[in-house]
């Protein structure tokens, strides 16, 4: 399967309010897509929308070679938000802790995590950079720590598309720097398919390798 | 012990302990998913209850535990509605349950049995309520226990959560009536007014030292019965009403917590 993503002649409104019109876009396997555009332009609810979590007026998703309604392999996709990042300023847990949290698909309901999820867990941390963070509280890394280990909570479930929503909101320029780096270097090594929203748009550019801008409800490529 | 050589006060700390495992621990999802007002609104919900079995002659904490169940589910429901405006779905469910217990109250003959909910009467527990604590208690355990991971997940990132397959409407549910129950069983003890205290008092105190979420966890459920043991003896031997010195108790260690913390820092 090639083709990861595709949308076609896809609208959305709020009520009148038109977001988008007939919006085609198709992101393929190893792809690594950044999405910008202005407050407003649409960035979030397309993302919404590739979530499942907004359903479209008109047109159709596929997700992973499967119609959007039919699709029910979420465990493939791997998602951060913004909100999440902003939430762990204050959250009691380890790094090990948020990470071995997003096996839940590995280790099933109701059941409890084995020395083999540790062991996961701690290898994702070791991906990312942040070997030896295990025991650490999430709130007292700086920023670009935090989102180290939130990539690391999102790779450890061996996701087939990542989907950032901008990630690099509140880091310094060297966090975001050496964060983009990483998902370069993930993208290239392990083939993985990410789309990420962002504001950077001049510093996105020289690691994604394609950029798509969101203008009058419509995408252009870049 | 002076203070166990009455049945009565075996029976209060029987009961204290178990609620102050299964409260704290119910809190730590509540206080860490931003519900602390929720605990609120189902504490004074139960009244409503109370009143109600009063009246009709039926137990009063089978009572608060229908109208509990049936408040937090209320509050949900008005939640989807206006999710724009979700935190008024709390403040409406605490007016009605006020409400209601505040008209019926008027016409409950025995008001000591009534006000008896408001601040709780540990040391006057029946056989029933005695046996309705322990076997609830270990529910709510066993519930928590077999729900931990899930609520952890879902307490820091609830999408995230339901992406990876967690049933997140399923475990909400549960963790709902986990609330309900809990608050139900702990009016008639501790008191309506004071368990929502008890719900969020020992997870804060644990915050400020734990090192993990697990931590936080025990932390909570040890803070919990050491602030009922020690407001339990305080209330016997200095005369206090129990729930109340329960309550202060973990309000004055969490504040020499933060003391402590301060000084360290300098």
């Amino acid at each position: 399967m090639n083709e990861i993503l595709s949308l076609k002649q896809l609208s959305f409104s709020y009520e009148d309010k038109s977001i988008l019109e007939n919006v085609n876009l198709s992101i393929k396997k190893g792809d690594f897509v950044a999405i910008t555009g202005v407050n407003g332009a649409g960035k979030s609810t397309l993302l919404k929308l590739i979530l499942g979590i907004l359903s479209p007026k008109q047109g159709e998703i596929e997700i992973l070679g499967e119609p959007m309604k039919q699709f029910n392999k979420w465990q493939k996709v791997g998602y951060l938000s913004q909100q999440v990042l902003k939430k762990h300023q204050q959250f009691p847990a380890t790094c090990e802790e948020i990470v071995k949290a997003n096996l839940f698909s590995q280790i099933g309901f109701l059941r409890f995590p084995t020395k083999k999820h540790k062991e996961k867990a701690r290898a994702a941390l070791e991906a990312v950079g942040m070997a030896g963070y295990e025991k650490k509280l999430i709130y007292q890394l700086s920023g670009g720590q935090q989102q180290r280990v939130m990539l690391a909570h999102v790779l450890v479930s061996e996701p087939e598309l990542i989907i950032l929503d901008e990630p690099t909101t509140g880091v310094d320029q060297e966090a975001i720097t050496a964060f983009y780096e990483l998902l370069k270097k993930l993208n290239q090594e392990k083939q993985m398919t990410i789309i990420m929203v962002t504001h950077e748009m001049q510093k996105s550019l020289e690691y994604v390798n394609r950029q798509i801008y969101l203008q009058e409800k419509q995408v252009l490529e870049a | 012990m002076e203070i166990f050589q009455y049945a009565f006060m075996r029976r209060a700390f029987i009961v204290g302990i178990i609620l102050a495992i299964i409260i704290p621990c119910i809190g730590v999802t509540v206080v860490l998913k931003r519900l602390s007002m929720m605990g609120d609104a189902l504490s004074h919900s139960s009244l409503a209850g109370v009143t109600i079995g009063l009246l009709l002659g039926i137990n009063p904490v089978l009572g608060a535990m229908i109208s509990c169940i049936v408040a937090a589910f209320g509050i949900e429901i008005i939640r989807k509605k206006i999710p724009q405006h979700a935190e008024i779905a709390i403040a409406i469910i605490m007016s009605t349950g006020i409400g209601i217990a505040g008209v019926l109250s008027g016409f409950v003959k025995n008001t000591a049995n009534f006000n008896s909910f408001l601040f709780g009467s540990i040391v006057a527990i029946s056989d029933f309520e005695l046996y309705l604590v322990i076997g609830i208690g270990l529910i709510v355990l066993l519930a928590f226990i077999l729900l931990y991971k899930e609520l952890f997940f879902m307490s820091f990132n609830e999408k995230g959560a339901e992406l990876a397959g967690v049933p997140v409407g399923l475990v909400n549910s549960i963790f709902t009536i986990l609330i309900a129950i809990t608050v139900a069983i702990a009016a008639r003890t501790v008191g309506s007014l004071i368990v929502s205290a008890m719900m969020v008092v020992p997870v804060a105190c644990a915050m400020q030292w734990a090192k993990s979420y697990r931590q936080t966890v025990v932390f909570s459920a040890l803070f919990g019965v050491c602030f009922m043991i020690v407001g339990l003896c305080l209330a016997y031997y200095v005369g206090l009403k129990p729930g109340g010195t329960i309550v202060l108790t973990g309000v004055a260690f969490f504040m020499i917590s933060i003391m402590i913390k301060k000084f360290y820092r300098r």
